[in-house]
This record gives structure tokens, sequence and C-alpha cells, in this order.
């Protein structure tokens, strides 16, 4: 697959078909991979694919000095496509400037990482070349297993639970930066008139982060997990962000980042949607 | 000094068109209801920002009530069907964290309802009363700094 992606890479550098290739590349130490930015066709050597390509490459399609840079082709898993969908339906990205090449993956991590064991992208859909061979996706079915466990305690379990969590962020905003949907030039966290989330890594403001964080992903989050790994306090974000996940699902039927042409459940409405909230 | 009695502080959001007219009528009428809330007027419910709620939190409240136009009677239009999304979204999320339910809660008031307003208002603060101050929240005001 290795010798493919080279070579599929150095074809759309050779022919002018992009002029950037976002994908993969040697480490600090085997165990690791680090994000490499092709220009030129004879450094396509530099890719490189294997079960530690953990980063959503797609962040970076977003990034104001690489729009700049012409069309860009970007090395995508399965989950990660699903951000291209997303970007594109929100207009961030002209989708016809940028090549995604999927590659066919049974997972990455090692142990295998959680989202991976629901994991109904192995072969990446809405991918303009994919590599590898076709595999067989995974049930969904129990994808929501860690949402209901923790829901099945009592309100103030989880209250602490959260709490606790919280209480260690440290408010370096990895999670947002690691986000491929983050992509607002200037964040609410960093609105200062007024200030609507405070500064310091304390446990209200962390609440205020976290929440809003969740929020802001609500119906658009397609569960790369990248805020979560990247995570130096090792919260667990993704539960709050899979359990909004959930309630988009139920309430709206929609699932983030699989149909470029349904409307965003959060820009749009039904009359008929549920008003059992309200009195 | 003895310590005051704790009432319940309520922020209600609520929007200009409906349910602001409709407390207005209430108070027309001279309707008599509780005086635990503090209704904070805004174009309209799609205007709320979850964060508004939060911020309330933050700022000492023990419950917020969140009140528009009917579905289809919006001025805008369809204001208050996108903040339905949002809030059926929201009060999931606040409930997933362990947060009562009855610590938010929504309702849609229109303008000729300054009686449903008085009744509301007394229910959502006997609600939040009933629950106590929301001591869990303050507590992370004072909450040491863990690293």
């Amino acid at each position: 697959m290795i010798d493919e992606l080279r070579q599929k890479a150095r074809e759309l550098l050779e022919t002018g078909e992009v002029d950037l290739v976002i994908g993969y590349g040697e480490g600090s130490d085997p165990t690791r991979t680090m994000p490499v930015f092709i220009r030129r066709p004879e450094d396509c050597e530099k890719l490189v694919w294997n079960k530690y390509c953990y980063n959503n490459l797609t962040s970076y399609l977003t990034w104001p000095e690489l729009k700049t840079r012409g069309k860009r082709a970007v090395v995508c898993k399965g989950c990660d496509a699903k951000a291209v969908v997303v970007l594109s339906k929100e207009r961030q990205i002209d989708r016809k400037n940028v090549i995604v090449i999927g590659m066919a993956c049974e997972g990455v991590g090692e142990p295998l990482l959680s989202k991976c064991e629901f994991c109904d992208v192995r072969t990446p859909k809405n991918c303009d070349i994919v590599i590898g061979p076709e595999i067989t996706p995974l049930s969904k079915e129990k994808q929501f297993e860690d949402v209901e466990q923790l829901e099945a305690r009592d309100p103030a379990d989880r209250w602490e639970f959260w709490r606790e969590q919280f209480s260690r962020c440290i408010k370096c905003y990895a999670c947002r930066q690691a986000c491929p949907l983050c992509y607002c030039t200037q964040c609410i966290v960093e609105r200062n008139q007024p200030q609507w989330v405070p500064t310091s890594a304390h446990p209200r403001g962390n609440l205020a982060w976290n929440v809003m964080r969740a929020m802001h992903l609500a119906g658009r989050c397609i569960g790369c997990g990248e805020c979560e790994r990247v995570c130096p306090s090792n919260i667990p974000l993704m539960l709050a962000n899979k359990k909004l996940a959930q309630v988009v699902k139920e309430q709206f039927g929609y699932e983030s980042g699989y149909d470029i042409d349904e409307p965003l459940p959060m820009a749009s409405f039904m009359p008929d949607d549920s008003d059992e909230l309200f009195k | 000094m003895a310590e005051k009695e704790w009432t319940p502080k309520i922020v209600a959001f609520v929007c200009n068109w409906c349910t602001y007219a409709g407390a207005d009528l209430a108070g027309t009428s001279r309707l008599k209801y509780d005086v635990n809330i503090r209704p904070i007027k805004l174009p309209c419910t799609g205007r709320i920002d979850p964060l508004f709620i939060v911020k309330a939190f933050e700022q000492g409240a023990d419950g917020v009530l969140v009140s528009g136009c009917h579905p289809g009677d919006c001025h805008y239009t369809s204001g208050n069907y996108h903040a339905r999304r949002r809030w059926i979204v929201f009060s999931e999320l606040l409930r997933f964290l362990g947060i009562h339910e009855d610590r938010v809660q929504f309702a849609w008031v229109s303008a000729a309802e300054g009686a449903k307003w008085a009744d509301l208002v007394n229910e959502v603060v006997a609600k939040v009363r009933e629950l106590g101050p929301f001591t869990a929240y303050r507590e992370l005001d004072s909450a040491e700094v863990v690293s």
C-alpha cells in the first residue's frame, strides 16, 4: 500500500494536479508518525502508512497558510474522510481543490483505538482515490455503550465524574487545535469583550469551555477522536461528543460525515421536531 | 446579622416579541406571581446562545428559564425552530453532565398568554426551590485547582 500511495502522490505532483500533498511521515520513533507536507515529487518517498497514522490530517485543510498553496491532496483514513464531507458542506473548503486519498484501514493504535472497534468506514467513503483492499465494515451497534454506561449512573455521580475530569483541564486548547471542525479564526474563548469563558484553568471556566466545545460540535463531530487523543490530561472528551451524536441521531436522524447532500442538523429544522421539552 | 433565608434566583431569557409581551400582559393584568425571576429580553430565542445559560449559572443563578414564541409564530419566521433543535441537544448535554433537568426549563409563551406566564414562573420557581440552591455549581468557584 505504501508503494501505491507514494506512486499516486508522485503522479499527482508530477502532473501538476495538486501543488501539495499532506500525508504521514516518519516520526521520532517507530511508534509515531508526523504530518509531512510535500511539494516535490521526489519527496514522496517520505510518505509512510502504518498503524501509527493517528492524526486527522484534514485539520490542515482549513489552515490559511495552506489554503494559498493551491490544490491540495490529503491522505485520509475512513474516519478522517468524514471530516472532508463536513468541511465541504460547511463551505470551508472547495471540494474541487482537494484530492482526498483514502487509505483502507483496519484500525490504528496498539492496542486499537476504541473508535476503530465500531468503524464502518474501513474502506473510506467520499474519496477521490482509494488505496488498498475492500475491508468489511464493523458493526456500530455498540458504539454508544460507554455513553450508556455513564448515563446509567445517577446524576450526582455523573456531576462528580465530570467535575473531576474537567478539573484536570489545563486549557491548552489542544482539543481545539487537533479538531478538523474547530476552524473558527477567532474562537469564542479568545473573545474578551466580553470575556465569555474565563481564561484561567479553574474548574468553573473549565466547565464552560468543555460544555461549549462539545456544544459547538453537536451534529458535526465525525468521531475521529483526535481531541481526546491529544488531551494531555486524558479527559474523555469523546464521551460528551458521542452523547451529542447520539441525541442528534435519535432526534433528527442524522449522522455526521456520511451524506454530502443532507442538510446540517443544527443549521436546519423540521416543523415537527420534538416539542416534549417545552411547556 | 442573621443569614437571609435562601430564595431561588432564576434568570429568564425571553424573546422580545412573545414572551416579554406576555410577561408585560401579566403585569398590566395585575397578576401576582413569584418575584424570583429576572427576565432578560432578547430579540428571539434563536439569539440565545447556550453560553448565556452557562454564564447565568456562573453568576450565581439557581435556575434558568428560556421562553419564546410558539413554533410557527416566530417574528423572524424560524428563529424558534432553530432554537428548539439547539435546546433539545443542549438540555441533553446538561443532563449528561449531571445537571438536573429542572435547572434549565423551556417554554413557549405568546403575547396573549399573560396568565400562562404567571403560572409558568410559579411552577419554575417551585421546582427550583425544591432542588435547592445550585451549590454544586457554586462549589466550582471555591474548588482548588488540581494540576
